[in-house]
């Protein structure tokens, strides 16, 4: 094992009906990622509010993934589209501050795709492995 | 400051194998508020949780986390856990190492390193945790349906029969809906009518059910378990009390050119009339927009031969408002218009005609007393086309038909070759199809009879054109099988229209704040698992409102809608979910953005009183969450400009907290 081998810190908000039980079942059936990867149950994807992942930023992590129902899926009917749009608008401002666009990403994944949790979570750590650090938005004030 | 107590379970080697366990609860000990910290091998198990209730009152908790499987699996477990040993069930939080950490990491390492901050997550949020309780609230038991359908009537029975009251809101002057215009069901080739009306009479004399014929549901409020429905019962101009329904105003009648709606415009009727022999209720009804007397002021006839008296030429529109703790939506479907589709001749040729007005020519009650004539010169048709999927199954073509399949097509296509063949052996019959759907019990065999005892010609392709060439119809198709043009010289052209939901169905939607699909149908709450219950709390559905369906389909639906009705009326009071929105009114300005994305119609704004700094008093308009109808989605918190609004066990500093935790 490498020293200095570089975890990054990952936010992965799941909604309560489809993307929590996803990532379940991807525990049911063993389905490998990294343990970077930290889950926070909301009870819907439009629960998230912007000011959540650029606190997550803020406090030092490298990546946020945010997965909800597959639109259309919603528990709550139209929870999910509210999401969509708020996202779309949050990553371009952070595009905009200059945190790269893989940081962040939105992902659908319905209880059934416990496949998919596992391959997307893999597929994220790696991106933001590539990627390095989060220096630009993270306050190291917070850094105690 | 709380005082947190922290329970790691080991659920046998499941989560132990891959997680030290011993370690996570000693780090979680240091953590702050935390007085108590232990494993377990099953924190589930009686045992365990008497570990956790003993604990609980040994160390004076006020708060639990317990580090186990999915909270999916045991948050309602270990709520009730804390609930018997004296806390609050909402001063649970669970930390989920066995799902989302022990069984997809492989190395001790990483698990325990992994399963000690999502304890510290679950810590960090529970310190913000507050003593939830679930709103209640009373049930009022009587149920509203709408729509007088075979749904309708069938739902309305189920939960009579369990002893609740209700009521049917039908447009029509009577119940009975399009079965009522059927003449034979498939498979099994009963007449509608012999099932039908026994159900139609059954339901106007049962003395739990009160049938609003010819009225419509005006505005709808309230909420689950406490509805207030106003209905507008239209002008009849005829007593309800006292019509017997005997029917000489309708011979006597001298305006006897009304297009007969039940007939589909074939026949005609008179400006009073009854709609059909077996109507529920059988009261006569004046059309305003036919009668003379109405119109112009001049006739009054059948108020002179009314022996009843019944008849009251200045009846007005009343309003009735109701209480209602459940609403079924049973507005069913109709066949959509022809009027796009030109290359059929719908509009050229009196002699093609749509599958619902067929019904009507083979029913005995119909235009021509059940003999197989042709609209245009009543003579006999000896060869007859049918045409499939009309509209149904129309990719591309949205302002003319439908994308999706109408699902009862095949089966009733079917049915009329076979009675054809069977009535007239001399009729030569032949249905072009795109396909043959026949899932159902007994479908297939119904469908094959039909072509192998009854010699039904099905062609596999689709009708170009048909043209109307003197008395007869040329109608120009393909057949995909081998690969031909035809041309057949058809009598008659049966074309199978699509079904859509009924019209009213979206402004009644809109009312009940009930979602719909793309195509007006009614969503369910959950496609598989709940599909008779909308995502409005409250709101039933039943028939072909929610999706095309068939008669035995419908039936069925119907009677599990009635059986959630009767299980929600059964109850005494509702209990909520605590968990839902709550507005910090001192903050709220009333801009209304939380009222717009909210899915359930939860949100309404009241004017309050507030004292300002300056010591004046200031009216307000502030938002108000009514817990009985909110969901606890949280799309309102985030939509708030001002940060008035929150969601109680999911707040904002909770998730903040769990966030700042991982983050560390």
């Amino acid at each position: 094992m490498q020293v200095n081998e570089f975890k990054p810190k990952i936010v992965a908000f799941c909604c309560n009906w489809c993307s929590y039980a996803g990532a379940d079942l991807a525990g049911n059936n063993r389905l490998n990622y990294p343990a970077d990867v930290k889950i926070i149950r909301v009870p819907c994807s439009c629960r998230v509010n912007p000011t959540f992942i650029l606190r997550a930023f803020q406090r030092g992590a490298d990546g946020v993934i945010l997965c909800g129902c597959h639109p259309g899926d919603c528990h709550y009917t139209s929870g999910n589209y509210y999401t969509r749009r708020r996202m779309a608008l949050l990553f371009s401002m952070l595009d905009y501050l200059g945190i790269e666009r893989e940081r962040t990403r939105v992902e659908w994944v319905s209880a059934a795709e416990g496949a998919k949790f596992s391959t997307t979570m893999n597929e994220f750590v790696e991106t933001i492995k590539n990627l390095g650090e989060n220096k630009r938005l993270e306050d190291l004030r917070c850094k105690k | 400051m709380q005082r947190i107590g922290v329970f790691v379970c080991w659920c046998g080697t499941n989560i132990a194998g891959t997680v030290d366990v011993s370690k996570v609860s000693e780090a979680l000990k240091n953590e702050p508020g935390v007085v108590y910290s232990t494993d377990y091998q099953y924190m589930c198990s009686q045992a365990g949780q008497d570990l956790i209730k003993n604990a609980v009152k040994e160390h004076n908790l006020t708060g639990i986390v317990v580090c186990s499987c999915s909270p999916r699996m045991h948050e309602n477990t270990f709520r009730k856990t804390a609930s018997a040993a004296g806390l609050n069930p909402y001063m649970v939080e669970i930390a989920n190492i066995r799902e989302q950490c022990s069984w997809v990491h492989k190395d001790i390492e990483v698990g325990t390193e992994k399963a000690i901050i999502l304890g510290r997550a679950a810590i960090a949020k529970l310190h913000l945790n507050a003593p939830l309780t679930a709103g209640e609230s009373p049930v009022t038991k009587r149920a509203l349906v709408i729509g007088g359908g075979i749904a309708g009537i069938q739902t309305a029975l189920d939960i009579a029969e369990a002893g609740f009251p209700v009521d049917i809101v039908e447009k029509q002057p009577t119940i009975g809906g399009k079965m009522a215009q059927l003449d034979k069901t498939f498979p099994t080739l009963d007449c509608a009518a012999c099932i039908l009306t026994p159900k139609m009479v059954e339901a106007g004399s049962h003395e739990k059910i009160n049938i609003y014929a010819y009225s419509q549901v005006e505005e709808v409020n309230g909420f689950v378990g406490n509805f207030e429905v106003k209905i507008r019962k239209k002008a009849r101009f005829v007593k309800e009390d006292l019509c017997t329904g005997c029917g000489i105003c309708t011979e006597k009648c001298p305006q006897k050119k009304v297009p007969n709606e039940f007939n589909l415009g074939m026949d005609n009727r008179s400006a009073i009339y009854i709609p059909f022999a077996q109507a529920v209720p059988k009261i006569a009804t004046i059309d305003p927009n036919a009668c003379a007397k109405l119109k112009t002021g001049k006739c009054g006839l059948c108020e002179r031969v009314c022996t009843a008296k019944a008849i009251d030429y200045t009846q007005q529109d009343q309003i009735i408002t109701e209480k209602y703790g459940a609403i079924v939506v049973a507005t069913g479907f109709n066949p959509i218009s022809m009027d796009k589709f030109d290359e059929f001749a719908y509009n050229q040729s009196k002699d093609v005609v749509t599958s619902l007005e067929y019904e009507r020519i083979m029913n005995a009650a119909g235009p021509t007393a059940g003999k197989l004539l042709r609209p245009s010169d009543g003579k006999h048709p000896h060869k007859i086309v049918f045409i499939q999927c009309v509209g149904s199954r129309c990719e591309n073509c949205a302002e003319k038909g439908k994308e999706y399949c109408s699902k009862i097509c095949c089966m009733y296509t079917a049915k009329h070759a076979m009675l054809t063949r069977d009535k007239y052996p001399d009729t030569d019959v032949t249905v072009f199809y795109i396909d043959v759907r026949t899932p159902g019990k007994a479908f297939d065999e119904f469908y094959r009879r039909a072509v192998e005892d009854y010699g039904v010609n099905y062609v596999k392709g689709m009708v170009g054109k048909v043209i109307p060439d003197g008395d007869k119809l040329i109608v120009r198709g393909s057949s995909l099988l081998d690969n031909k043009q035809l041309t057949i010289e058809a009598d008659m052209v049966v074309l199978a229209a699509a079904i859509e939901p009924d019209k009213t169905a979206r402004s009644l939607a809109t009312m009940l704040t009930a979602s719909m699909d793309t195509n007006d149908f009614f969503t369910e709450a959950h496609p598989k698992l709940r599909p008779v219950e909308s995502p409005t709390a409250g709101v039933f559905l039943s028939g072909t409102c929610q999706g095309p369906k068939d008669i035995p389909e419908t039936v069925s639906q119907a009677g599990a809608a009635a059986a959630k009705v009767i299980g929600l009326l059964a109850k005494d009071k509702l209990t909520g979910n605590p968990c839902v929105a709550e507005p910090n009114q001192l903050m709220c300005n009333g801009c209304s953005s939380c009222e717009r994305v909210c899915p359930y119609g939860a949100i309404t704004y009241e004017d309050k009183e507030y004292r300002m700094p300056d010591r004046t008093t200031q009216m307000r308009r502030v938002a108000s969450v009514n817990p009985a109808v909110c969901q606890g989605c949280g799309a309102c918190t985030v939509a708030c400009p001002s940060g008035a609004m929150d969601l109680k066990g999911f707040t904002n500093k909770q998730i903040m907290a769990e966030v700042d935790a991982i983050c560390k």
